[in-house]
């Protein structure tokens, strides 16, 4: 039996052929190290991220991520929730606690389900996959895995927004959470701790809809990580990691600058430090290639 | 001007706070606002913000309808959530302008043109159809939500980034036949116009005129 069990949230942008399928890669990879089995929530549908409010309306919105509690509860009972992504985290643990709040909301909410055969007890948590790490393994434990260390890589963590507000990791501050430093730290690499862009907006959802307002936000972010010296950074958001890896050629071409920084998921340092293949750890992913990663992961 | 706009301003005729309070998402907790303006010192697009949100605060309070519900403003929330975890008083800002948005749209006074409207809009018609993004299609319905001609110009100057990402296998373009879907469509979908219908019959009745 695996040491610990989680009913799993992966998200729409972590499947085959989308966004951030590198990321499942590598959380699947390092879950396996970690002794972790995840039970996919059967049926899992969109939780509307952070823009489903304009067409969504409140109780749409929140049916969607009701849904999913409720088809969780129904087949993985007694398994805490688990979410890799940012956004999925983010509105799944809000509603549970929009719906704890308000009996109003609870009782509609429940008419809608019944239309899908669907009952919500709403007695889950519903944690981000970074909250399983910390608090469930700790910094030591997760240290006692590292096979290859990632020795001479220095990493900005970028945590972000989503992660860290309004919710973030338990002991952890607002303005400056340190927990992907002390993750980079635990696996062998150079943290950069006066990194000061760590939570700054990356525009999210607008990287689409005002791509001039986000990129200029953007190239702050990656700016801040080459004047600290680092050679990668490293995120625990799906959106965070598209945003400041996949627009850098458009930054440059639009600011004069030379930007070629790697932007990869914790999960992909873990998977690395663990040992795994460059595979594994869905290097191969990445549209800028984590070199310095690959060289590690090539060695045997 | 929409019906249930009309029927709103009469109802509500002496007081927009009143009308925020009953109708828009959070809403009961604009009145505790009290003008420090760390929200909109804290929002990382503040400076694009038409009225940001302590001024909005008090343009509710104001009576300031029309400017308020046509603004592009709220349009502007990245879902950062600073304005939330600074605020003093611990006001759930984000959701507030998310309500905000939807009721200015709901009652169609939402500025027509505002992209991200536009594009929330794309993203909600994706997911409700199928219960999971289609990525793609996605994509190619934003390229081209202002027109042909300028959806061409969009989709030359992303070729790159798609290029990218269609290599490393984080996009497909076999997405455009298919692509992801829930199983219990059926059910999904039923469930979803449920919730809807209960919502907006909340919101006729507050919409009712009083006395008659």
């Amino acid at each position: 039996m695996a040491t610990k069990e989680y009913s799993f949230y992966p998200g729409c942008s972590s499947q085959k052929g989308n966004s951030s399928s590198n990321y499942l890669v590598s959380v699947e990879s390092m879950c396996e190290e970690l002794d972790i089995k995840l039970n996919a929530i059967p049926d899992w549908n969109c939780c509307s991220a952070s823009i489903g409010y304009s067409g969504g309306g409140e109780l749409p919105r929140l049916a969607l991520s009701a849904r999913n509690i409720a088809l969780s509860e129904q087949h993985n009972p007694g398994q805490e929730i688990v979410a890799s992504c940012a956004a999925c985290w983010l509105a799944t643990r809000e509603v549970k606690e929009r719906l704890e709040q308000d009996s109003d909301l609870m009782a509609e909410t429940n008419q809608a389900l019944a239309e899908a055969g669907l009952k919500l007890k709403n007695e889950t948590p519903v944690k981000h996959m970074v909250e399983v790490l910390i608090e469930d393994f700790g910094y030591e434990a997760l240290g006692k895995h590292v096979k290859k260390p990632l020795e001479g890589i220095k990493i900005a963590g970028y945590v972000g927004c989503q992660t860290n507000r309004p919710f973030g990791i338990q002991g952890e501050s607002f303005e400056n959470p340190v927990y992907l430093d002390k993750l980079v730290e635990t696996l062998g690499a150079e943290p950069m701790p006066s990194y000061e862009k760590k939570v700054q907006c990356c525009g999210g959802a607008l990287a689409f809809s005002e791509p001039e307002k986000s990129q200029a936000m953007i190239k702050g972010i990656i700016e801040a990580a080459y004047d600290g010296g680092a050679d990668m950074i490293v995120t625990p958001c799906p959106i965070c990691q598209m945003n400041v890896e996949v627009y850098q050629d458009q930054i440059n071409s639009t600011y004069g600058t030379k930007f070629k920084m790697p932007v990869v998921y914790y999960s992909t340092l873990m998977s690395v430090a663990y040992g795994r293949s460059a595979k594994d750890a869905a290097l191969d992913g990445h549209v800028i290639r984590a070199k310095k990663l690959e060289e590690i992961a090539s060695k045997t | 001007m929409s019906n249930l706009n009309v029927a709103m301003i009469e109802k509500y005729r002496n007081s927009f706070l009143h009308e925020v309070e009953a109708n828009v998402e959070e809403g009961e907790w604009v009145k505790m606002c009290m003008q420090c303006g760390v929200c909109s010192g804290s929002c990382p697009l503040g400076p694009h913000w038409e009225h940001p949100p302590q001024e909005i605060f008090m343009m509710i309070r104001a009576g300031k309808r029309q400017e308020v519900l046509e603004s592009s403003s709220m349009w502007m929330c990245t879902s950062c959530y600073s304005c939330i975890v600074r605020c003093p008083r611990e006001l759930p800002i984000t959701h507030i302008m998310h309500g905000l948005a939807h009721y200015a749209q709901r009652l169609g006074l939402a500025p027509k043109e505002q992209p991200t409207r536009k594009f929330a809009n794309l993203f909600w018609d994706n997911i409700s159809k199928r219960g999971r993004v289609n990525e793609l299609k996605l994509g190619l319905s934003l390229y081209f939500m202002n027109g042909v001609s300028e959806g061409i110009k969009t989709a030359l100057k992303m070729k790159d980034v798609g290029l990218g990402l269609v290599k490393t296998k984080r996009m497909n373009p076999m997405e455009m036949v298919g692509g992801h879907v829930v199983k219990d469509v059926k059910g999904f979908q039923a469930m979803l116009k449920k919730a809807k219908e209960l919502e907006d019959a909340r919101i006729a009745k507050h919409g009712a005129a009083q006395g008659n």
